[in-house]
């Protein structure tokens, strides 16, 4: 399981030139259109989008969450929360790799065409990292797995040998964790 | 059960019908629009009518609130809104069909989005059910309109139109002022609705910051008091937070006794007479001003934006100085420069402060260290950038900056507004004409929209019909609008188109002798009317001077004649806006000719800069 735990190349060549990956949580107006609001700010302004999630989080679908992992030098960051608060519809915006301890997440459907000592062996590997088998057929497989980016990295490198030949992701879901002490007035 | 409930509800229906009928607030989305204009002020709009929009002129020419001016292309109608509220400090309404006429606005828009103007563009649309369906003249406009607004909306039902239509005064109006595209499809303008008033709708969170942070505020203060070699760097935000902010603003300057420099988009913000002020910075600013701004140790920049044209290289830009920011956009700050103290918050309110500050606490200059900086200012001011050579005879042809320097000692003494085109002309202008207040200098910074001056020189006489109105041009640009002299004509408005013509797209020209080994690649204005016959065409007046004793006769003849002038003023044709920073160099590398060092102009990083 340590394996699981090593930073994977894509993150690696990123740490040069200063550029950051942030993760930010963004709580919008759902309102038609909102999404290409943000979206267009990021492609018309340069930034760059690794992933993007959205969905609805208030109980009577007034506002949406929208997660979003970007890159940048320290000024670029500031500058995307900042342009992304100027936005009408948006509510509040949340920098959580700097807030403080948070918790990301994404999940992955993933279907894998192999026979013989492969399919086994894609099989084993699903267990070692908690995989489930959604769907099965004479020679495929398709699992889900959850877990943070880094795990789901690991997991896909994995399955690329092993006859991997399609990829559902959701993006990165992310929330910051709770405060492990309560304070005493 | 079905056949029950569809009686049931015509029934109700027709209950509802009766009784909404009895109440005056019920009107069609079409009279909703004009009844939220008038309840939110707006005594003027511009437009031009088209199929989507017929309910909303129909709603027009049943009232006498709002008064409707008639232009000759939507980008004129956009320019015109933001010469009036950039003359105003009101805001600026437009009114323009679906598909063309909202394609056509987008100029206006995002022009408007650049230099912070604020506007209302009420566009038509299809009715809902075509929405999507690539029907006649339907064009996606809010996604069009999306990257150049400060927000937009489609109303699809006519239950929410008053609420979008006050809330959208609010947005445009409010912090960092800007446009907002409302879209009405043709059907909510017909539908029955309820109106309500501005003050029944709630406001969303948009609720920008007004006043500024104390602790930095003190800070600041602070470190003015310090200064050994300060500046003021003074912007358009300045204007746009109002009369009061730039009084304000210029008190602190004379209290501290620092030297100050405006752009291009805040002159007008301390009054020029001022003998602290240095003059426009930037890529064609005096020399003083950049000089300062490279040699500074202090830098209080106010509602400013750091702008390339102002920076220049931006790794060069000021490398000695701390940094204030004032600016109620947070996106503003560090976005090109980083700031040691950045302040959000209104300029109006945040000057304030720090005057409090400022009197409260004996804040005592460097007195020593400020005389010594003023002694280098002023040996800078000795060189004089903006110096020319006009010749007297009647050989010698008008330099464009006699010209306009005429232009301002002829209407110094009465109230002027100043228009302008885009390019060499503008810079002249800008250097030029002076300000001693804001709201009297409307021109295209950030956008640098060819073909604004017009248009914008009608929206503000529109605005004050008594008054002066100049549209400094030039020929290439004036061509770009020139249709609006219609609305001119149909108007009458007295404004005075003053072209300074050197049959060049000078700017252009000035670049590709520059950089481009004077290859002059289609920048010749080749096939240009007669000015005199197109003013008269029009059933105005056309004067002309082409020779330098022709220059006061011509103005004062300008001045003196009633209704709408054009002038050809024909001026020297190889003439260069001096002084200038080259793109992609630093303030201390200024021009003041080019001729010295031609090939050194212009690095290679420079050449790609525009």
């Amino acid at each position: 399981m340590v394996a699981l735990l090593a930073p994977f190349p894509k993150y690696e060549c990123k740490m040069k030139k200063n550029i950051e990956r942030h993760v930010l949580a963004v709580l919008v107006d759902n309102e038609p259109g909102v999404l290409a609001r943000v979206v267009g700010l990021f492609s018309g302004r340069g930034y760059n989008i690794e992933s993007l999630t959205v969905a609805t989080v208030s109980e009577d679908d007034s506002s949406s969450r929208i997660n979003v992992v970007t890159s940048g030098t320290p000024m670029i960051i500031e500058q995307i929360k900042a342009q992304l608060e100027r936005l009408v519809p948006v509510q509040e915006v949340n920098d959580l790799t700097t807030e403080g301890p948070h918790v990301e997440h994404e999940f992955i459907l993933i279907k894998i065409t192999n026979t013989g000592p492969e399919r086994l062996e894609a099989l084993r590997i699903a267990d070692i990292f908690r995989a489930r088998v959604v769907d099965t057929a004479v020679d495929s497989f398709v699992f889900s797995i959850n877990g943070s980016p880094e795990k789901i990295e690991s997991f896909l490198e994995l399955m690329r040998n092993l006859g991997m030949v399609e990829i559902a992701r959701s993006g990165v879901v992310a929330i910051k964790r709770g405060e492990k002490r309560r304070d005493n007035d | 059960m079905l056949r029950l409930s569809s009686i049931n509800f015509r029934r109700l229906g027709g209950y509802f019908e009766r009784y909404y009928k009895m109440s005056e607030n019920i009107m069609s989305g079409a009279e909703i629009v004009i009844k939220a204009l008038a309840d939110q002020g707006v005594e003027v709009i511009f437009g031009y009518p088209g199929g989507a929009v017929l309910p909303l002129y129909d709603a027009i020419f049943k009232q006498n609130r709002v008064r409707h001016i008639l232009v000759r292309h939507e980008q004129g109608a956009v320019h015109m809104a933001e010469g009036y509220a950039r003359s105003t400090g009101k805001i600026g309404v437009v009114l323009v069909t679906s598909g063309p006429g909202a394609t056509n606005a987008v100029t206006g828009l995002t022009d408007a989005l650049m230099d912070s103007v604020p506007l209302i563009c009420l566009t038509g649309q299809v009715p809902t059910h075509l929405i999507g369906n690539d029907a006649f003249q339907e064009a996606d406009t809010t996604g069009i309109t999306r990257p150049c607004t400060k927000h937009n909306y489609l109303v699809k039902d006519v239950a929410d139109l008053s609420s979008v239509m006050h809330e959208a005064f609010y947005i445009a109006g409010s912090g960092r002022p800007g446009p907002v595209v409302i879209d009405l499809p043709k059907d909510v303008q017909f539908a029955e609705g309820e109106y309500l008033g501005p003050e029944k709708v709630e406001q969303r969170h948009y609720q920008p910051q007004k006043t500024g942070d104390p602790q930095k505020i003190k800070e600041a203060i602070d470190l003015i008091s310090q200064a050994k070699r300060p500046i003021f760097y003074i912007g358009g935000g300045c204007i746009n937070s109002g009369i009061d902010s730039c009084k304000a603003v210029s008190e602190l300057v004379k209290l501290t006794g620092y030297p100050a420099t405006t752009t291009l988009m805040g002159l007008g913000a301390i009054p020029s007479s001022s003998p602290q002020w240095l003059g426009m910075l930037g890529m064609h600013g005096t020399y003083e001003a950049n000089l300062a701004m490279h040699g500074c140790d202090v830098m209080i920049a106010v509602g400013a934006r750091f702008d390339d044209r102002v920076t220049g290289r931006i790794d060069a830009f000021s490398p000695g100085s701390k940094k204030i920011h004032i600016d109620i956009d947070p996106s503003s700050i560090n976005k090109n420069v980083a700031v040691d103290i950045p302040i959000i918050g209104d300029i109006g309110s945040v000057i304030s402060q720090m005057l409090d500050l400022w009197k409260k606490k004996p804040s005592r200059v460097d007195g020593k260290a400020i005389e010594k900086w003023w002694k280098q200012l002023d040996e800078w001011r000795s060189v004089d950038c903006l110096q020319y050579e006009q010749g007297s005879s009647p050989k010698d042809s008008i330099k464009p900056q006699y010209a306009i320097q005429r232009l301002y000692e002829l209407t110094k003494d009465r109230e002027t507004f100043i228009t302008t085109e885009v390019g060499q002309h503008q810079m002249w202008a800008a250097q030029f004409y002076k300000f001693e207040e804001p709201n009297h200098w409307m021109t295209s910074g950030g956008l640098g929209t060819m073909g604004y001056g017009l248009p914008a020189a009608i929206g503000v006489q529109v605005a004050h019909p008594d008054k002066l109105v100049v549209d400094i041009a030039g020929e290439g640009s004036t061509m770009m609008n020139i249709q609006e002299l219609g609305t001119m004509a149909q108007y009458n408005l007295p404004v005075k188109v003053f072209i300074i013509n050197n049959e060049w797209l000078g700017m252009v020209r000035q670049w590709q002798e520059l950089l481009h080994g004077g290859r002059y690649s289609e920048s010749y204005s080749a096939g240009l009317p007669d000015f005199i016959k197109l003013a008269e065409a029009y059933g105005m007046t056309g004067l002309r001077a082409s020779q330098p004793d022709q220059v006061d006769s011509v103005i004062t003849q300008m001045l003196e004649t009633p209704g709408p002038v054009i002038v050809d003023m024909v001026v020297s044709k190889e003439e260069n806006c001096l002084p200038m920073i080259p793109g992609g160099a630093a303030h201390n590398e200024i021009l003041l000719g080019l001729n010295e060092q031609k090939e050194q102009t212009q690095s290679e990083d420079g050449m790609v800069l525009v």
